[in-house]
C-alpha cells in the first residue's frame, strides 16, 4: 500500500478515535442541564462530571494528534482546511477552552454563581464543537470552493448549506446518544435509569438524521466501501439501542461506539482519494498525492506511529479499566476536594 | 497595521501567554513528584501534605496551559498557512510526535494522578506524576526541535518542483546544534520558575504569625524551592552562555542586535548594562559598559572580535539580495533593535535577580530562622514572576531577533502568512483571544491565590486499597 494511503487511513483513525471518545464527553456536557435537574441536581451534575473526569483530557489529545498528523503527513490539507475554516475553528477553540476550564474549575470555589457560569461554559463548550465539527467535516467531504493555488475562496456562510447543517445536527444527536449511554453505563441509581430512557429517544432521532446524512453523502460522493461503512453504522446503532432496551448498557456502549466510528469512517471513505475536493474545479482538488509530505517524512512518521500507538492504546485502556466502577450520588463527597469559599464569604 | 503585523501580534500574544503556564508545569511536575516519592520513602506526613498542596496548584496551572496549547496546534494552519505548506514536511513531524509521545502521556497520567488516590497503589500513583514530568520533557524536546529548525534550518533541501523545503535527515533536525543548547537552557529556566514558585509560596506561609507547627513544613518547601531555583539558575547560566556562542555563529545578527552593536568591534567588545539613546538605538547618550564582556559572551574570549549590525546587514544583502529585502520587509535585514536590546537585558537581569533572592532566602532561613523584615513581603510577591518573565523575555528576544526571517535564511515572516485569511478575520481572532485570555488570567490568579492562601491541607491517612468500602465517597471528585 502507498504510504500516502496508509497516512490517509491513520488520520481517518485519529479523527475516528477523537469522535468516538470525545463524543461521549461532549454528550455528557450537553446532558448536564437535562439530567442534572431537580432537588439533587448539583450532586447529579457532579456524578456526571466525575464519570468523564479522569478521561476527557486524554480524549481531547486525539484531536491534537489528528491535527499534528495532518500537518506532518498532508501539509496542504492542514493549511487549506485550517485557514479555510478559520472562523468555525476559532469558535471551536474558544468553546474547547471554556469547556475544559469548566470541568477543572467548576468545583474549586464553593459559590452557586461561580458554578452556574461554568455549567454554562461546559454546556456551550460541548454543544458548539459537537455541532461545528459535524458541519465542518460534512463540508470537507461534500467539497468546498478551492482555487488553483489550493486556497479556500468561500466564507463562513458557504459552510451553512442544508447538508452541512444536517451534518452538524447528526453529530450533535449521535454524541447526545453516546453520552446518555455512557452515563447509563457509568452511574447507578435514578440517574442511570433516566439516562437509559433518554438514550433510546435520542438514539431514535440520531438514527433518522444519520441515515439521511450518510445516504446523501454516499449518493453524492460515495464508494462501495463507504456504503458498507454506512450500513455498519446503522446496524451498530440499532444494535446499541436494542441492547439498551434490554438493559445491557455495556453492549449498548459498544453499539454507539461502533456506530460513530463507522459513520466517521464513511465520511473518510467517501473522501478518498481526495482530502479536500474542490467544487470550483475538480482539477484543483487536494488529494492524498498532491497534498502529502515526502516519502521520507512519511516513512519516519510510520515508524513512530507503529511503535508508540500501541503503547498509547495500552495505557489509555488501563486508565479506563482503573476507573471502571460506577459512580452514584453517595460516592460524591460533601464538598469538592479542596474547595475554596467564594471571596465574598471569606472572613 | 497590515495582515502580517496583526498575525504576528496574535502569535506573540497567544504564545507568550501560553508560555506563562508551561514553565510552571515543567518545574512543578518534578517537584511534586519529588515530594510524593519522599513521602513514600520516609512516611513524613508533611511531605504528603506538600504533595497535595502543590499538586492542587499544579493542576490549576496545568488546565490553562493545556487549553492555550490547543490554540498553538491550530494556529500554524489558521494564520500561517503558507508557512505550513512550505515547511510541513519538516515542521509537522515533531508536532505530531509531540502529541503522540508527550500529550497523551501527560494528560492520561495526570488524570490518573488527580483521580487515582483511592484507585491505584501508592508507588504507581507517584510514578504517574513522574510520567507527567517525563511527558513535559518529551514535549519540550520535540517542540524545541521544531523551533530550533526555524532558528537554524538543517537536514533539508529546497525542492524547486514542489516549491517547498523537504526533509532529508530527521536525525539532523533532532540533533541540531541550536537544539542541543536550547533544550537545556529552556528546561533549566523552567525548573527555575518551578523552584521560585515553591520557594515563594513556602516563604509566604512561613512568615505568617500563625504558622505555628506548620513552620517546619513550610521551611522545607521554602528551602527546597530555593535550592531548585539556585541550582537551575546555574544551569541556565552555563547553557545560556553556550547558546550565546552558538547563536553568534549561526545568527550573528541576533547577537549584534542584542547589544545594539552597529559597528564591528575588533576586540574587547564591551557589554552595556543599560543605554540611554535614540529610540532605534543607533545613537547613545549615556551607557554603563563592561569592557570585553560582549566579546566573551559571543566568542568565549575577552579579546574576540564581534561583528556589527551594519557589516552583517551588508553581508546579508549580498547573500540574499538587497532589492528583494526592500520589497518584502520595510526594515531590511535588521531586527527591531530596541526590542532585542532590552529584552536580552531584562531576561538576564530578572534571572540574576531570581538567583540572588534564592541565595538570600537560603541565608535568612538557615537553621531555624524566619525572615521577618517587611521587605520580604514584597520579595515574596515578586519572586516567582522574576524567572517567569525572564522566560518570556528570552523567547521575545530569540523570536524577535530572528526577524525578518521566519525560517532563518530560507523564508521571511511576511511570506508565511495565510493569503486567504482577511485582516478582519485575524483582527477578530486577535480581539477574541486577547479578551478571553485577559478574563482567564483574572480567574486563574483568583484561584491560585485562593488556594495558596488556604495552605496545605491537613494530613489524612491514605486509603488502604485492600480494605476499601465500595460505597465510600471518592477521595477526589470534581
Amino acid at each position: 500500500m502507498e504510504l500516502t494511503t496508509v497516512w490517509f487511513i491513520l488520520i481517518g483513525v485519529l479523527w475516528t478515535g477523537y469522535f468516538v471518545l470525545e463524543g461521549f464527553d461532549f454528550g455528557v456536557g450537553m446532558l448536564m442541564p437535562v439530567l442534572g435537574r431537580g432537588e439533587q441536581g448539583e450532586v447529579r451534575k457532579r456524578v456526571m462530571l466525575n464519570t468523564i473526569g479522569p478521561v476527557w483530557d486524554g480524549n481531547e489529545v486525539w484531536l491534537l494528534t489528528a491535527g499534528g498528523a495532518t500537518f506532518a503527513a498532508f501539509p496542504h490539507w492542514y493549511a487549506t482546511m485550517f485557514s479555510g475554516l478559520y472562523l468555525p475553528l476559532l469558535i471551536i477553540l474558544v468553546a474547547l477552552i471554556v469547556r475544559a476550564l469548566g470541568f477543572d474549575y467548576r468545583g474549586k470555589v464553593d459559590d452557586p454563581t461561580w458554578r452556574k457560569r461554568w455549567d454554562l461554559a461546559i454546556f456551550c463548550g460541548s454543544a458548539v464543537p459537537a455541532l461545528l465539527w459535524g458541519v465542518a467535516l460534512t463540508n470537507v467531504v461534500m467539497g468546498l470552493p478551492i482555487d488553483a493555488t489550493k486556497e479556500y475562496t468561500g466564507n463562513l456562510f458557504t459552510l451553512l448549506h442544508p447538508v452541512g447543517l444536517l451534518g452538524g445536527l447528526t453529530t450533535v444527536a449521535l454524541f447526545l446518544t453516546h453520552g446518555a449511554v455512557f452515563i447509563a453505563l457509568k452511574t447507578e441509581g435514578d440517574i442511570r435509569h433516566e439516562a437509559r430512557t433518554l438514550s433510546l429517544r435520542l438514539g431514535a432521532a440520531a438514527a433518522v438524521l444519520a441515515v439521511i446524512l450518510l445516504v446523501t453523502i454516499n449518493v453524492s460522493t460515495g464508494s462501495i466501501a463507504s456504503w458498507i461503512a454506512s450500513v455498519v453504522a446503522a446496524v451498530a446503532l440499532l444494535f446499541g439501542l436494542f441492547a439498551m432496551s434490554h438493559d445491557r448498557e455495556g453492549w449498548a456502549f459498544v453499539g454507539t461506539f461502533l456506530a460513530i466510528g463507522a459513520a466517521v469512517a464513511t465520511l473518510f471513505l467517501a473522501l478518498f482519494p481526495d482530502v479536500m475536493p474542490s467544487t470550483t474545479n475538480a482539477a484543483y482538488s487536494l488529494t492524498t498525492t498532491n497534498a502529502s509530505s515526502t516519502a521520507y517524512t512519511l516513512t519516519i512518521m510510520t515508524w513512530v506511529a507503529a511503535v508508540f500507538t500501541p503503547i498509547v492504546l495500552a495505557y489509555t485502556s488501563w486508565t479506563y479499566w482503573t476507573f471502571r466502577r460506577r459512580i452514584g450520588t453517595h460516592h460524591i463527597p460533601a464538598t469538592s476536594a479542596g474547595t475554596i469559599r467564594a471571596s465574598s464569604e471569606r472572613p | 497595521m497590515d495582515a502580517v503585523d496583526i498575525a504576528r501580534w496574535q502569535f506573540a500574544i497567544v504564545t507568550v501567554y501560553h508560555y506563562f503556564f508551561v514553565p510552571v508545569t515543567i518545574g512543578l511536575s518534578v517537584i511534586v513528584a519529588g515530594f510524593e516519592t519522599t513521602w513514600l520513602r520516609h512516611r513524613n506526613p508533611e511531605m504528603l501534605r506538600l504533595t497535595k498542596f502543590f499538586g492542587k496548584l499544579f493542576t490549576i496551572n496545568f488546565a490553562l496551559g493545556l487549553v492555550t496549547g490547543i490554540v498553538q496546534e491550530f494556529q500554524f494552519g489558521m494564520n500561517w498557512s503558507d508557512y505550513s505548506r512550505f515547511v510541513g514536511d519538516i515542521f509537522g513531524a515533531p508536532l505530531a510526535i509531540e502529541a503522540l509521545l508527550a500529550f497523551f502521556l501527560e494528560s492520561t497520567f495526570l488524570g490518573l494522578w488527580i483521580f487515582g488516590w483511592d484507585k491505584i497503589p501508592p508507588k504507581l500513583h507517584a510514578a504517574c506524576m513522574w510520567l507527567v514530568a517525563v511527558g513535559t520533557l518529551l514535549s519540550a524536546y520535540f517542540i524545541l526541535a521544531a523551533n530550533s529548525w526555524m532558528q537554524h534550518p538543517v537536514g533539508f533541501k529546497y525542492n524547486p518542483t514542489t516549491g517547498r523545503a523537504e526533509l532529508t535527515d530527521f536525525l539532523a533536525v533532532l540533533t541540531n546544534k541550536v537544539q542541543l543548547v536550547t533544550f537545556p537552557h529552556t528546561m533549566t529556566s523552567a525548573y527555575m520558575v518551578g523552584g521560585a514558585f515553591v520557594m515563594a509560596v513556602g516563604l509566604w506561609h512561613l512568615r505568617k504569625p500563625d504558622v505555628g507547627k506548620n513552620a517546619t513544613m513550610y521551611r522545607k518547601a521554602t528551602r527546597i524551592g530555593a535550592w531548585v531555583t539556585l541550582v537551575s539558575a546555574l544551569g541556565v547560566m552555563v547553557s545560556g552562555d553556550l547558546q550565546g556562542k552558538v547563536m553568534t555563529e549561526v545568527q550573528p545578527m541576533k547577537m549584534a542586535a542584542a547589544e545594539a552593536l552597529y559597528n564591528s568591534e575588533g576586540s574587547n567588545a564591551p557589554f552595556s548594562l543599560l543605554t540611554i539613546g535614540s529610540l532605534d538605538g543607533s545613537q547613545e547618550k549615556f551607557a554603563v559598559k563592561v569592557p570585553g564582556l560582549l566579546s566573551f559572551l559571543a566568542t568565549g574570549r575577552f579579546d574576540g572580535s564581534v561583528e556589527g549590525i551594519n557589516e552583517i546587514r551588508a553581508a546579508y544583502e549580498k547573500q540574499y539580495g538587497a532589492t528583494a529585502s526592500a520589497r518584502v520587509f520595510s526594515q531590511g535585514y535588521t531586527p527591531t533593535i530596541p526590542l532585542t536590546y532590552w529584552s536580552f537585558r531584562i531576561m538576564i537581569g530578572l534571572g540574576v535577580a531570581g538567583a540572588l533572592i534564592a541565595i538570600a532566602v537560603l541565608w535568612s532561613t538557615r537553621r531555624d530562622r524566619i525572615p521577618h523584615h517587611r521587605l520580604w513581603f514584597w520579595t515574596v510577591l515578586a519572586t516567582p514572576l522574576l524567572p517567569l518573565f525572564a522566560n518570556s523575555f528570552g523567547w521575545i528576544f530569540t523570536e524577535a531577533g530572528r526577524q525578518p526571517w521566519l525560517v532563518f535564511g530560507v523564508m521571511t515572516t511576511s511570506h508565511g502568512v495565510s493569503p486567504n485569511v482577511s485582516g478582519g478575520e485575524v483582527w477578530t481572532s486577535l480581539i477574541v483571544f486577547t479578551l478571553l485570555y485577559g478574563v482567564l488570567a483574572v480567574i486563574e490568579m483568583k484561584l491560585l491565590l485562593g488556594f495558596i492562601a488556604a495552605g496545605a491541607p491537613d494530613f489524612e491517612e491514605p486509603v488502604d486499597l485492600a480494605d476499601q468500602d465500595e460505597n465510600a465517597p471518592l477521595v477526589f471528585a470534581y
